[in-house]
Formats: structure tokens, C-alpha cells, sequence
């Protein structure tokens, strides 16, 4: 899927998180997109971080690495 | 079956807790105290005559039918003012009563024409029966003097008669048959809140005036439709009576409009609906009714339902009528076809908020069971999915935590982004009520609603910007914070304070007073303070809420602030407090709890948990998926890049309804089958491969539930026209696909939901048939069901403060698009208006206008009632203009009832962070005059019409 979209919906999820603080917050959106992301948008973000993760905001990309490795 | 008759206690029952004992006839009667001798005659079983009273308004002692006798006292009292009395000795029926009741009848008789063998009400008239109960047999006075019977008296004009009112498309006002007993006049006080109706004049000149001597359509009356309840006579009758004649059975059912869910009886002759009428013993409405459920059901057997499946190969065809069999094969080798070129889930469906909970139940099982999928959504996605998120993060479970009774006892209340008044106008009336009563009232909304200000009526408005809502209600809580207004004890005991901490001290920091927020939000900080101050002070707080707080990017969030409110503010757990979501559609709760969402099986429990899952696939005897599936939003996107190509849509209009129509057509016509099973040929039909004929909620059994958790039978009184139930279809599609549901009555589905969900175990048609309605959780705890929920602690255990900062949204306006768009709902009309369209509710509202600011409109030489291009980054339609003041400067509003005006042309894509709900309540704007529909417009009107066509028979079976 258009990985563009699917960042912009990633830092979204982590804009809500951010005033919690990094380590609740990297979690917390790992958590979100494994609950409410179907699979293949789960792969397009990985492959896209795969590719260097451009546009992907810090706590949100430390939580798409976490997801990926569980 | 028979028709229902409610017994009329003439006057409302007492809610005391004392009782008092009398004596009526010789027997021994205890009632409530405040309980009139009238009512408490009748709950002994005695009917004393009365014409004036009747038990939905208060006792007006004006027909003096009713006299009684009591011992020891002079006089003969009218029954329905007297209060029962502990030992009273009462007689309600002397030789002193019969003579006055006579002369009283004979009276009213005197004045009124005797055409009751082709009057509408033969067979449903009080008059008639009074005449009949107190032995009327003369009436010496004649018709010679004056009266308001005969246009013309002895030859002359006579000015005193008036003709009849026939400007209602669903009821008459015949004042030649009034009698003035003022029912209808207190009915829509009391009853509805709008003030409407008053008697004009005194004496013998006394009339029933709508407005100031108006026409009822011209004046303020709403047509809710309790004075035409409340008349005794054939004065306010309804035309399908007059039309058809009396009914002679009837069935309890319930609205299958707005999530109030109103019980109504619906009084038949033969398969034919007479007419709907609002029933007393229905716990969410109590025997009131609006213009849509009490009127608006000529859509049922509109000549342009589709009532025939028809299928076709390619759009640019004409739809073809085929056989059910037909229509199944050719859909079931389509999908399964994509299934085979594109993967298992490359298709999905979308269950129906408008379908009973059966019906939901068995689409989202053929998706995860026969399918193999969890690609299944509903149009709670676009609504109230934050509604889901938000309050199962705080309170642990995804509802409403109140029944519609609690707001009797609240002292302050808070509607933010709702508009009952329009949207749930019974429940609007129901809060009216209490207003009356003292209860104070808050509004958050950018526009100035009839909530705001109306006879009687005057709440705290806090006109915010669209898209601040975070804002504001944060602000509101740093306010409670620090003027130190929380309620500490409950905080400690039912929530967890460590979370509290965080919270408050959040809230607590200088940049999110109302005075640091003011400039974006627009809000006033001393009247912010003043509406906190209020709602953490004034008593049992209540927030009831809508659209206008989820449909928004931080819709997730301003539910969890709301929820933080409450908490904060020890508003939780009991009658007269609570968050109360105000649901769109009639079943958009049961939609939800019946496993709509593609990560969540019935009963809100994840897909990926194992146990859950072992449940179902033990009954279901399927291996199901444990990866959540594509949401609405998502779908779209994977079509158009290529991985989703077949799509199940069950009783939603999609195209109409979702943001950025033209993202939406591409995503449909990207997709190789799409199946639209629905009532009529839908604007998402135009797109469509195959269409499985719907049917209404008149033609099928089975339960809606409505916002406040209750769980309500729908009733068949007439075969479906298309042959089929929905259930039915659903059954008919997953076998043709192969997979076999077996049930023979909706019933036996909610046995199954039953067994598989724990707030669901104790639901059955027999128990609902038994207590009328059940609200849930309704199980072992809970054997008939649970009106407020989280008494004495939280289902998650402890309330959780979440921390919710104000994120403004990307959608910003600027100079190219300077105006900021919001959108709404209008009284008359329901929703994308399929239903509503079809009525003569079209006499309301038949074209949707952009609500402008006189300032605005100045600015861009645009005058009342102009055809205006409105464009934002998305698209631009064009519309008519209403220049108003209930929108701020800067502000415009509009409503999406109508196709044509393609509202959602205009709409973005940005969405809930949560939730994927769309951010429908702001667009940033620009408005310019035109000279009529856009090419846009043309275009897709001329698509619409070509992808409408039917094939001739003849044609069809070449």
C-alpha cells in the first residue's frame, strides 16, 4: 500500500503518544498497529523501513523496528 | 394478534416512595403518593369518564367529566386534580355525578357534528365513548345558535367555523371537531418541548392555534406527532386513517431510524401499515416518537425499491433481473474467482448499522468463517469508532454508560458536537423535560443548534472552532484542576491515581488554560471557566455526545477527555451522571457488539486472542484468521493499488456517505465485483456487479440495539416484498459460496450470539418477549440487564486517565481555502436520506444548503437563497446558499441528505489517528457565487443515470 499514507497514519499514532514520554510511547504504538493494522499494511511499513524509513518520526520508527522483531 | 390497547390512566404516574391508602367504590386501593384519585380509580380497575386527561400530560381539570364525590367534603372535585388521600371515602359514580355528566356531554355534543358513521375516528373516538359511558341520549340545545360546526348558519356565512388544515403531509386539523380540551397543546409542551401549539382566544371563541393562528406546516411544529396521539376526536388525525380506515391488530417494533430506538406499535390491517405509533411501555422513548419514526415509513413500499436480484459483468452495463439462484452463483464464482487470482483476502464486506443484530451477526461470520478473512467493517467506522476506542480505554468497555431514564436525574448537562434536537429529537424532547425541571445545560458546538436556544431553553454555548475539541475540554479540565473542583475520593478509590497524577499535572501546565488556548480555539476563557466550574459543581453531570466530537483526527482523543472529565469529576456509576455517545443509526451499537470491525470478534474481544478464537471455531467448525483485516478506509486503498477486488456491502451507501468521493469511485471501479445488497439502487450501486434486494424492518423478526446498550426486538407484520429476509440473503450468498449457516428463524442466531458472548448469555427472544427489552451486559450477574454500568468500579478495574494533548489537525485553512467547512443533520431527514427522500418528509427539507455568515456572504457578493461553488483541496460541488447567523464568521455548515449535492466531493481523507473514522467536521474551504452544478456534478449525474438502467425482460433473456 502507498507507503506515504500509511506514514502519515504512523506518525499520528505516535503524535498521540509523544507527550507520554519515549518509553511508554514506543510500545504503545507498536501495540496500536499490531491490534488495528491488517497484514499487508504491517509488511508496506516494514519494507518501507527496510528502505531507510524516510518521513517516519523517531518514537514511531523505533516502533515499527520493535514489530517487527517480535 | 389483536390490537394492543394501553390502558390511559388519565393522569402521569407518581414516582413518591410513599404510598397512601384510599377508599373508591367501596374498595380499598394503595397507591404512590401524588397519585390523582382518577389514576388510582383506574389502577383499581374503575374508568371514571374523562375527556381533558390523559396519562402523557399533566392533569388540567378543564372537560369536568371526571367529577367525583368525597365524603366529608363539599362539592364534586374533578378526579384528575384531587390527589389521593390516605382515607379518603370516594364514589365515582351518583346520582348528582350522572346528572352533571350528562349535562356536560350533552354540552360538548351540542357542538360538534354528528357525522360519526364517516368520520376518520369512528371506532378510536373519546367522545364517542364518553357519549356512550354516560348514557347520552338527547341533546336539547341544537344546532341553530352559534357553533363551529357548519360553514354556513341559517344561510349566513359563519365566521366562527374554520376549514379544515391540511398542510401536514401526515395529519389534519379539522377545528370543527375540536372540543378544546388542550391535550394537544400540553403534548407539545410537555411532551416534545416545542411550545407550538396554544389556544388562541377565550370562551366560546377558544382555538387550537398552531403559531400565531398559522398553518401547521408554516408554523414551528416539528410533527412529531403527540398532539395527533394526544387528540381524543378526529381534530389532529392521521392521513393513512382517514386514507384506510382503523386498524384491527398490531406488533410491537422498534425505529429503524436514529440510535434512540424508539418502540412503536406498528397498528395494521391485514399486511398493511395503518399507521406507527409511539408505544408507552418502550423504556428508550416512553411513548413519544419524532417526524421520521412516526411518519417517515412510506419509504417501505416506495415504487422505487428494487425488488427482483439483478446482476451484470460490467457497469457501462445495464442491470439484468435475475433469479436469486442466479444472482448467488454468478456472485459466489466472482468472488471466489478473485479469491484465487488476488489471495484469500483479497475480498471483504461491510455489515449494515441499519440491519438488525442477527443479520450483522451472520455477514461478519460468512466474512471470518466463509471467507477466511477478517476484512469485514461497518459504518460505525465513520461514525463512532473512537466512541469504541475512547471509552474501552478508559472504562474497559465500548458503550454508552447510561440508560435515556438517567438524564431525569441529572443536574448539569454537557452536549458537545450533538444536536438531539435534529439528530435524536425523542431524546432532545426527553432532556427538554428536565431542562424544564432546572437542570442546566452546556453546549460545545461550533454552530448556535436549536439545543442552544428555544422556548424555554437558553444553555451555555461555547461556539469553538471546528477541530478544537481537545482544546477546549482539556482546558475545561485544568480548570477543575486547578480551582481544585475534583472530586479527589472518587478519583482514589475508582481510578488509578498514579495515572491521575500525570494527568492533572498535564492538564494542570499554563499552556492549557482556557486563556492560553483561547486563540485557537475561539472560546471565551471566562465563560470556559464558568461552564467547568458548573459541570465539576452544579450536581449529577452528564455529557451526552455525537458526531461532532469523533469524526475528527483527534475524535479517539476527545473521547478519552471526555471520559477524563467524568472520571475527574466523580460523574460516573451512577443515575443522572455518565458519557452517553449519541448513536447515528438505529443499530450502530449492535453493529459494533456483533463483531463488525475487522480485529474484534463478537463482544469486543481481539481476533488474535487464541481462546476466543477456539470458541468460535468450535461452533463455527472453522479454522478462522488471527490477523485483523482491512477498516472502510483501508479497503479503499488496497483496491486501488490492486490487493483488494471484491467487496460485500450490506445496507450502507458508501459512496454517498464516505469522505473524498472521487477516492471512493476510484476504489469501486478499481475492484472486479462488488455486491450492494439494499433496499433501492444506491449511489455505491452505480458501481456495482450484483444487487441483492433488501428488505425493511417491517418485513423481518430480529433485535436493534440502541445507544443506551438496549437490546429491542424487531417484528415482521408483512411478507418482504423481495421475497427474502436479509438474514435470508446472507444465508443464500455463503451457501452458493460453500459454506452452509443453518437456522430457521433469527432466534436461533441470537442463541448462538448468546452462547459465544459473555455480556450476551442471558439474551433471548423469550426474555425479551418476557421484560420488553434487555440492556446489556445481560448474563448470569446481570439476569435482566444492566441500565448504568460501572457502579461501585470499572470494568477494566480501575478508571484510566490517559494524558490528551491538543494535536491540530493538518486540514488548516489558509488563503486559498480561508473558510473552515462543518457538516450536520437537519430534523426531517436521515442520514445519506435514502429513506427520507422517498417520504414526504421532502416537504421539510428537499435540497441541502450551505449555512453561511452574513459577513462571509457579504465578502463574496453572495445573497439568500444563491447558488454558490464550493471547493476545497479534495473537490468542489455547488449548492444554495442560507445566509444565517448560527454559524460563526469564518464557519460554514451544510448537510449530506441529498446525492446531488455531493457533499463528500468535498471531504478529506484525514482521519482518526486511532480509528481511520473520517475527519468529516472540518474542511478547509472556499466559496464563490456560480451559476449552477458543476462538471462534476454533470458528470456523475449522467454516470448515475446510465448505470441505473434495467434491461427490458425481453433484452435480459437474450
Amino acid at each position: 500500500m502507498s507507503p506515504d499514507r500509511l506514514i502519515y497514519m504512523a506518525n499520528q499514532i505516535g503524535k498521540f503518544f509523544q507527550s507520554q514520554g519515549h518509553d511508554k510511547a514506543v510500545p504503545g504504538i507498536a501495540e496500536h498497529i499490531r491490534k488495528f493494522w491488517d497484514p499487508r499494511m504491517r509488511k508496506a511499513i516494514f519494507t518501507h523501513l527496510d528502505a531507510g524509513g524516510a518521513g517516519l518520526d523517531p518514537n514511531v520508527r523505533d516502533a515499527i523496528a520493535t514489530l517487527r522483531n517480535t | 394478534m389483536s390490537l394492543i390497547q394501553e390502558t390511559d390512566f388519565g393522569t402521569p404516574r407518581s414516582k413518591s416512595a410513599g404510598l397512601v391508602t384510599l377508599t373508591i367504590d367501596g374498595r380499598s386501593v394503595t397507591v404512590p403518593e401524588g397519585t390523582s384519585i382518577m389514576r388510582a380509580a383506574m389502577e383499581a380497575g374503575t374508568q371514571i369518564p374523562k375527556l381533558c386527561a390523559t396519562d402523557m400530560v399533566d392533569a388540567f381539570g378543564s372537560c369536568r367529566l371526571c367529577l367525583i364525590e368525597i365524603e366529608g367534603r363539599a362539592g364534586t372535585p374533578a378526579s384528575c386534580t384531587s390527589p389521593a388521600m390516605n382515607g379518603l371515602v370516594v364514589h365515582t359514580q351518583t346520582e348528582r355525578l350522572k346528572k352533571l355528566r350528562k349535562g356536560v356531554m350533552e354540552l360538548y355534543i351540542s357542538d360538534h357534528p354528528l357525522d360519526c358513521l364517516t368520520c376518520a375516528a369512528n371506532g378510536d373516538c373519546e367522545l364517542q365513548d364518553m357519549a356512550g359511558a354516560v348514557g347520552l341520549r338527547d341533546v336539547r340545545y341544537g344546532y341553530e345558535g352559534d357553533n363551529h360546526v357548519f360553514a354556513r348558519t341559517n344561510g349566513d356565512i359563519n365566521a366562527a367555523w374554520m376549514p379544515k388544515d391540511e398542510s401536514n403531509p401526515y395529519f389534519t386539523y379539522d377545528p370543527s371537531k375540536c372540543i378544546v380540551c388542550s391535550r394537544c397543546v400540553r403534548a407539545c409542551e410537555q411532551v416534545q418541548g416545542t411550545f407550538a401549539l396554544t389556544i388562541s382566544g377565550r370562551g366560546f371563541d377558544s382555538r387550537v392555534s398552531p403559531g400565531m393562528s398559522e398553518s401547521f406546516l408554516g408554523s414551528e411544529c416539528v410533527s412529531c406527532g403527540a398532539c395527533v396521539q394526544a387528540c381524543p376526536t378526529a381534530t389532529l388525525t392521521e392521513k393513512s386513517v382517514i386514507e384506510i380506515g382503523q386498524p384491527e391488530h398490531s406488533m410491537v417494533t422498534t425505529c429503524a431510524y436514529c440510535g434512540v430506538g424508539c418502540a412503536f406499535k406498528a397498528e395494521m390491517r391485514g399486511e398493511e401499515v395503518v399507521r406507527m405509533v409511539p408505544y408507552k411501555d418502550g423504556k428508550a422513548n416512553r411513548g413519544h416518537s419524532c417526524v421520521k419514526g412516526r411518519f417517515a415509513w412510506g419509504y417501505t413500499t416506495h415504487k422505487e425499491r428494487i425488488l427482483k436480484p439483478m446482476m451484470r459483468d460490467d457497469i457501462s452495463e445495464p442491470w439484468r433481473e435475475v433469479s436469486w439462484d442466479q444472482a448467488f452463483n454468478f456472485a459466489a464464482a466472482k468472488f471466489r474467482g478473485i479469491q484465487q487470482k488476488y489471495g484469500r483476502d483479497a475480498v471483504g464486506g461491510i455489515t449494515s448499522s441499519r440491519c438488525t443484530n442477527e443479520e450483522t451477526y451472520l455477514v461478519q461470520k460468512l466474512i471470518r468463517a466463509g471467507f477466511g478473512n477478517n476484512n469485514v467493517d461497518t459504518c460505525a467506522r465513520v461514525c463512532h469508532s473512537p466512541t469504541g476506542y475512547g471509552l474501552s480505554t478508559t472504562f474497559g468497555t465500548s458503550a454508552g454508560t447510561q440508560d435515556f431514564d438517567s438524564v431525569e436525574h441529572s443536574d448539569v448537562v454537557m452536549v458537545i458536537g450533538a444536536n438531539p434536537a435534529s439528530a435524536h429529537p425523542v431524546f432532545a424532547s426527553r432532556l427538554k423535560k428536565r431542562l424544564r425541571q432546572g437542570a442546566r445545560l452546556i453546549v460545545l458546538d461550533p454552530r448556535r443548534t436549536e439545543m442552544v436556544e428555544a422556548p424555554h431553553l437558553k444553555a451555555q454555548h461555547l461556539p469553538l472552532l471546528p477541530g478544537t475539541n481537545v482544546a477546549v475540554l482539556t482546558a475545561m479540565a485544568h480548570v477543575i484542576v486547578t480551582e481544585g473542583l475534583v472530586d479527589e475520593a472518587f478519583v482514589r478509590e475508582r481510578c488509578d491515581w498514579s495515572e491521575f497524577e500525570d494527568w492533572a499535572a498535564f492538564v494542570a501546565l499554563p499552556n492549557n488554560s482556557p486563556e492560553a488556548t483561547a486563540i485557537s480555539t475561539g472560546v471565551d476563557p471566562t465563560e470556559l471557566r464558568v461552564a467547568a466550574r458548573l459541570f465539576a459543581t452544579g450536581g449529577n453531570g452528564a455529557i451526552y455526545y455525537g458526531l461532532g466530537v469523533t469524526e475528527h483526527s483527534q475524535g479517539s482523543t476527545t473521547v478519552i477527555a471526555i471520559a477524563n472529565l467524568a472520571m475527574a469529576t466523580g460523574n460516573i456509576g451512577r443515575p443522572g451522571v455518565g458519557v452517553n455517545p449519541l448513536r447515528g443509526q438505529n443499530n450502530v451499537q449492535g453493529s459494533c457488539d456483533m463483531g463488525s470491525f475487522p480485529h474484534e470478534l463478537p463482544g469486543y474481544r481481539h481476533i488474535s486472542g487464541d481462546a476466543v478464537r477456539d470458541q468460535f471455531e468450535a461452533v463455527w467448525n472453522v479454522k478462522l484468521n488471527p490477523e485483523p483485516g482491512l477498516r472502510i478506509p483501508n479497503m479503499f486503498d488496497a483496491a486501488i493499488e490492486g490487493s483488494f477486488m471484491g467487496l460485500y456491502v450490506q445496507g450502507e451507501d458508501i459512496l454517498q456517505s464516505d469522505p473524498n468521493t472521487k477516492h471512493v469511485v476510484a476504489a469501486l471501479s478499481a475492484m472486479e465485483c462488488v455486491i450492494v445488497h439494499d433496499l433501492f439502487l444506491n449511489e455505491t450501486a452505480n458501481y456495482a456487479h450484483v444487487f441483492l434486494p433488501g428488505s425493511t424492518f417491517l418485513e423481518k423478526d430480529g433485535t436493534f440495539t440502541n445507544a443506551e446498550r438496549r437490546i429491542q426486538r424487531v417484528r415482521k407484520v408483512m411478507t418482504p416484498r423481495n421475497g427474502m429476509a436479509d438474514w435470508e440473503v446472507t444465508i443464500g450468498l455463503a451457501r452458493a459460496m460453500g459454506f452452509e449457516m443453518h437456522y430457521d428463524h433469527p432466534s436461533q442466531i441470537m442463541d448462538e450470539i448468546a452462547a459465544l458472548t459473555p455480556t450476551f448469555a442471558g439474551v433471548s427472544y423469550a426474555k425479551l418477549d418476557e421484560l420488553g427489552s434487555v440492556q446489556w451486559p445481560c448474563n448470569e450477574k446481570a439476569p435482566e440487564g444492566t441500565p448504568v454500568m460501572h457502579i461501585g468500579g470499572f470494568v477494566r478495574g480501575k478508571g484510566k486517565f490517559v494524558v490528551t494533548e491538543y494535536i491540530p489537525t493538518d486540514e488548516r485553512t489558509g488563503p486559498r481555502y480561508p473558510l473552515l467547512l462543518t457538516t450536520g443533520r437537519i430534523l426531517s431527514q436521515y442520514n445519506v436520506g435514502a429513506q427520507t427522500r422517498r417520504t414526504d418528509n421532502v416537504v421539510w427539507h428537499d435540497e441541502d444548503r450551505l449555512e453561511i455568515h452574513p459577513h462571509d456572504a457579504e465578502q463574496r457578493g453572495v445573497r439568500d437563497g444563491d447558488w454558490v461553488r464550493l471547493a476545497s483541496r479534495a473537490g468542489e460541488t455547488t449548492l444554495r446558499a442560507q445566509i444565517t447567523d448560527r454559524v460563526a464568521p469564518g464557519v460554514v455548515y451544510t448537510t449530506f441528505h441529498h446525492p446531488d449535492t455531493q457533499a463528500n466531493v468535498i471531504t478529506t481523507e484525514y482521519s482518526d489517528w486511532a480509528t481511520n473514522c473520517p475527519e468529516y467536521k472540518v474542511t478547509a474551504v472556499q466559496i464563490s457565487p456560480s451559476n449552477g452544478p458543476s462538471d462534476w456534478q454533470k458528470t456523475y449525474e449522467e454516470q448515475a443515470r446510465h448505470s441505473r438502467r434495467i434491461a427490458a425482460a425481453s433484452e435480459a433473456a437474450e
